[in-house]
């Protein structure tokens, strides 16, 4: 039995246990070796998060001194073979079921839905990726290059804001095949308690921000261990992480793997010398491509760069070029705080876990307190409009009565959420962060203030280059962020691109043509901050397209707009001014050899004719 | 001419010292032209032609004009010199010398000839007077008619009979003022295309009708015009236009040739033939002789409806207002050579006898 809970990961004796019972994929052919990995989980006294260390294929964490190692781990590394094949586990399935279904006579007869039942079976998050690694922003070599930095990158910055450190990182690519990379991302974060770094390396869906509504960049909890497993995957390696939490602690290495069927980490671990006093180091190796120019590292780290002024990045790519992006402020963001569900954002699924988990007594206690901005008045409206009583116990309550809840919920009026919640770059280290890095003559930017979508606090910001050394004849360069990280791909799709192209540019001297982005030495930078960002993906490229989202970037861009074509405008009258004196000066000789021509002036009389002329048309332009 | 042929060097410098003398008192100079187009001529009716209302724009020196002035006054200078000299230049070849000007060159002919009508405009004289000419053709004579020019070298008289032309046909020159005429002709038949204009010669129709044939050529010059109207004048013949039936043949070629432009309206009054009419081919011409059609074009339409409401000549003339509505109600147009449905000579045989037994009968 205890191999079971092997299948399922941190939840360690609890969660093993109610799953044992029926329906564990385990079954009997299960290789002995299993029983190694699964009797001890329920051995980890502390809480789930301690599990034996176990060496997967590869060497050994290498020469540190065993004392060290003894003290830290006390159990020996224990050699694990992955044995198990899903045929041994299909084929135990049917046998269960097949009492019911015999015949009358006793016959055997074999039907579709048994035989359908014979591949059913579950399916494991981390397979379901493997098959499906688009999703994760892994479908392409370039891209999967990108997004394991971005990952990392995203994680470091998450953990030194939560932490209150200012960020200071460190991003390595090194080339050592071909198409084969090792991306390293080192920061000066909190560090990750060693229990825990196998499982957020070396499992899917394991996070500490999905179950919040706090804005941050990582959300699903799927990101840095879908890039451990996608190097994995390509080429055998495990990602090696490095951490320590504080001076006078010891850092750790790991090397972990993850059992892409059942979703859980393999790993060995060491202690060693690190030369941080805290952090995290994250290393993979993974089959790639890189380039330069849109879409790649280098553009990801200039953005984030940008979008991040109070990080300081060093970036080495694999042509061993460094660079380092120094940061505009000392200031960190201010800490982003939690909060509640609004009523007219929650989904009815959600909805429905979170009456089945409340520690509200009854219906109305549960509203005003899992929810933000109920008051009793509200919950009771609420409960009024969906015709229950205030009363009723949560957990009693029927899919019929949930709905009509989750409706009534829609439409009651509710104050909109608070929206302190959502932190902004800020109007000016946006205009200072493309001042440092677009070489562009006019820089504007604008917060707008908080809004909401469907009970979600938002915020956007635009910031806006013209000019210099930009490209003319193109279309307008346009950088995504949300919540500080830049999307890079899936442009056309995004509310931003929508709301960009539905802005006329045309009003603001800006060319555009129908249906498309403005183009011109035009640099259009757009944050969106929210506690959920809506993304249409999991690899999180681009925004949904909110009718309230679209609205507040077209009225920041608006903005934005009108400020360019004032710039505009008094360049083109300067313009315009320097033309007009330049005409004089060029056409009124002619007026003067004409004269002479005719009147057989000399040339004293010539000269007078131009410069008494020029100066009455200077004179009458100043007049005006 | 009947113009006072008034030393037009004087007048050129005349304007030039007026320029100069007002930069020279910290002034801006500025130049006076009469607006030339059709929204600034009356039609006449005695003796029959477009004048100038004398609307005039003034165009004061600024920043926004300098490039114009200068160029202008430059153009003038040129012009004294021709006059001075006694020589003449193309049109086009005025372009060519204005791209010794530097900055102040011609880009495009059509900017150095507007600035040509301009002086033109300015000093209410021909363009062959500045020592301007035109490059375009004059337009071409055959018939019972006899010009006497002057020979170049021997300034002898020089005469010129149009029946002794064979196929072929003798060219308006571009200045006509000089000509004498001798003719016995019962009048003068302007023709519209160089086609129509060939079969009667070929097949020698002056000598059956006893008149001159001249080919216009579309829009006749302002040579041709004047060629018309002298010899008219002088030999007191009626002149009959045979143009197309459409906008284009009675609002642009036929009206021009009668009344005069909107751009040369300055000058209206000597190129211009006020005792032409109209023989053919008329809106009901095209029912009377079955006449093949076609549709009339956008433009054709557009034309003849502004025509209804702009052209001076079409609003004096219920004739033509009439003519006008015939030929949009039908929607058709017709052409000159039309005739040829029933017969190739059938113009020369038929139609033309037909139509000159009743001149009465022309539109006006």
């Amino acid at each position: 039995m205890g191999a079971r809970q092997s299948g399922k990961g941190k939840g360690g004796g609890k969660a093993g246990g109610r799953v044992g019972g029926a329906k564990a994929p385990g079954g009997k052919g299960k290789p002995p070796q299993l029983g190694l990995f699964g009797g001890e989980a329920p051995a980890g006294k502390g809480g789930g998060a301690r599990k034996k260390p176990r060496r997967a294929r590869g060497p050994a964490a290498s020469g540190e001194a065993p004392a060290l190692e003894e003290l830290q781990s006390p159990l020996p590394m224990v050699q694990q073979e992955q044995v198990r094949t899903p045929a041994a586990d299909v084929g135990s399935e049917p046998a269960d079921a097949e009492p019911a279904a015999r015949g009358k006579r006793g016959k055997r007869v074999k039907s579709v839905a048994e035989s359908m039942a014979a591949r059913q079976r579950e399916i494991s998050v981390s397979e379901f990726f493997t098959k499906n690694r688009h999703l994760l922003g892994f479908d392409n070599p370039a891209k999967a290059l990108l997004t394991a930095v971005k990952e990392a990158v995203d994680n470091s910055l998450d953990a030194c804001e939560e932490a209150k450190i200012l960020p200071e990182i460190e991003v390595g690519i090194e080339q050592l095949g071909e198409t084969r990379f090792r991306v390293r991302v080192v920061d000066n974060g909190p560090g990750i308690v060693r229990g825990q770094i196998p499982k957020v390396f070396g499992k899917l869906l394991y996070g500490s921000k999905f179950h919040r509504l706090k804005q941050s960049r990582g959300q699903q909890g799927i990101g840095i261990s879908a890039a451990a497993m996608y190097g994995q995957l390509t080429t055998g390696k495990p990602a090696v992480i490095i951490s320590r939490t504080g001076a006078g602690r010891p850092a750790h290495r790991f090397e972990v793997k993850i059992d892409t069927r059942k979703n859980n980490p393999e790993w060995t671990e060491a202690v060693c010398d690190w030369e941080r006093e805290h952090g995290t180091s994250v290393e993979l190796e993974l089959d790639a491509v890189y380039r330069g120019g849109r879409r790649s590292v280098d553009q990801y780290v200039e953005q984030t760069a940008i979008a991040n002024p109070h990080m300081r990045i060093t970036y080495r790519n694999p042509k061993g070029e460094e660079r380092a992006f120094e940061r505009l402020t000392t200031e960190l963001p201010r800490e982003a705080t939690e909060i509640k569900p609004h009523p007219q954002g929650v989904e009815l699924g959600v909805l429905m876990t979170m009456l089945k988990d409340t520690r509200g007594r009854d219906l109305r206690g549960a509203l005003m307190r899992d929810f933000s901005r109920v008051s009793e008045r509200v919950a009771l409206m609420i409960c009024e409009a969906a015709g229950l009583a205030p009363s009723t116990r949560p957990r009693s309550l029927k899919t019929e009565q949930l709905e009509a809840l989750h409706r009534a919920m829609g439409q009651v009026k509710v104050m909109n959420p608070p929206t302190s919640c959502v932190v902004p770059i800020g109007e000016e280290l946006i205009r200072k962060g493309m001042e440092q890095g677009v070489q562009a003559d006019f820089f504007t930017s604008v917060t707008r203030d908080p809004a909401v979508y469907r009970g979600n606090p938002f915020q956007v910001e635009v910031g806006l280059a013209w000019g210099g050394q930009l490209p003319s004849e193109e279309l307008c360069n346009l950088i995504r962020f949300a919540n500080r990280v830049p999307l890079q791909y899936q442009q056309s799709d995004c509310a931003i691109t929508r709301a960009v192209m539905e802005t006329d540019w045309r009003h603001y001297r800006v060319q555009q043509s129908r249906g498309a982005l403005p183009s011109g030495p035009l640099v259009i930078l757009v944050h969106l901050a929210s506690v959920w960002v809506p993304f249409t993906s999991e690899s999180k490229e681009a925004v949904a397209r909110y009718p309230e989202i679209v609205h507040e970037i077209k009225l920041g861009l608006q903005i934005c707009g009108r400020r360019l074509s004032q710039h505009l405008s008094a360049r083109r009258r300067e313009a315009e001014e320097g033309r007009k004196r330049s005409y004089i000066e060029t056409y009124i000789p002619h007026i003067g050899l004409a004269l002479k021509e005719l009147l057989k002036l000399s040339e004293r009389q010539e000269r007078d004719v131009v410069d008494t002329l020029t100066d009455t048309l200077r004179r009458s332009r100043a007049a005006v | 001419m009947a113009k006072k042929p008034r030393d037009m060097a004087g007048r050129i410098l005349e304007e030039a010292r007026e320029i100069h003398a007002r930069i020279i008192q910290g002034r801006k100079p500025s130049m006076k032209f009469p607006l030339r187009s059709l929204q600034n001529v009356r039609y006449r009716p005695n003796p029959g032609y477009f004048e100038l209302k004398g609307k005039k724009k003034e165009r004061t020196l600024t920043v926004g004009t300098v490039k114009t002035f200068a160029q202008t006054l430059r153009m003038l200078s040129l012009s004294k010199e021709l006059v001075d000299g006694d020589d003449i230049a193309t049109k086009r070849e005025a372009y060519y010398v204005s791209k010794n000007w530097g900055q102040a060159r011609f880009d495009d002919q059509p900017e150095s000839d507007t600035v040509i009508d301009d002086i033109e405009a300015l000093f209410m004289v021909n363009r062959e007077q500045l020592g301007f000419i035109p490059e375009e053709k004059g337009g071409e004579v055959a018939g019972k008619l006899t010009v006497i020019d002057k020979d170049r070298e021997t300034g002898k008289a020089l005469r010129i009979d149009c029946t002794r032309f064979g196929s072929g046909a003798y060219s308006i020159p571009i200045s006509v003022e000089h000509l004498e005429f001798e003719t016995d002709a019962r009048f003068i038949l302007a023709i519209e295309t160089a086609g129509m204009f060939q079969r009667l010669v070929k097949h020698a129709y002056w000598k059956v009708a006893q008149c001159i044939l001249i080919s216009m050529g579309g829009v006749p010059t302002r040579a041709c015009r004047r060629f018309v109207r002298r010899l008219a004048d002088e030999k007191k013949i009626p002149v009959y236009v045979f143009v197309d039936c459409d906008p284009y043949g009675i609002g642009n070629i036929y009206r021009t040739l009668k009344v005069g432009s909107g751009n040369a309206a300055h000058i209206n009054e000597y190129f211009c033939v006020p005792q032409a009419t109209y023989l053919g081919i008329t809106p009901d011409d095209i029912e009377d002789y079955k006449l093949p059609t076609h549709p009339l074009k956008d433009v054709d339409i557009k034309r003849a409806s502004d025509a209804m409401k702009n052209d001076p000549f079409i609003l004096h003339f219920k004739a033509w207002q009439k003519a006008f509505d015939k030929l949009l109600g039908m929607g058709v147009r017709a052409e000159q050579q039309a005739l040829a449905k029933w017969g190739l000579n059938y113009v020369i045989d038929t139609y033309l006898p037909e139509k000159l037994k009743h001149p009465e009968r022309f539109l006006p």
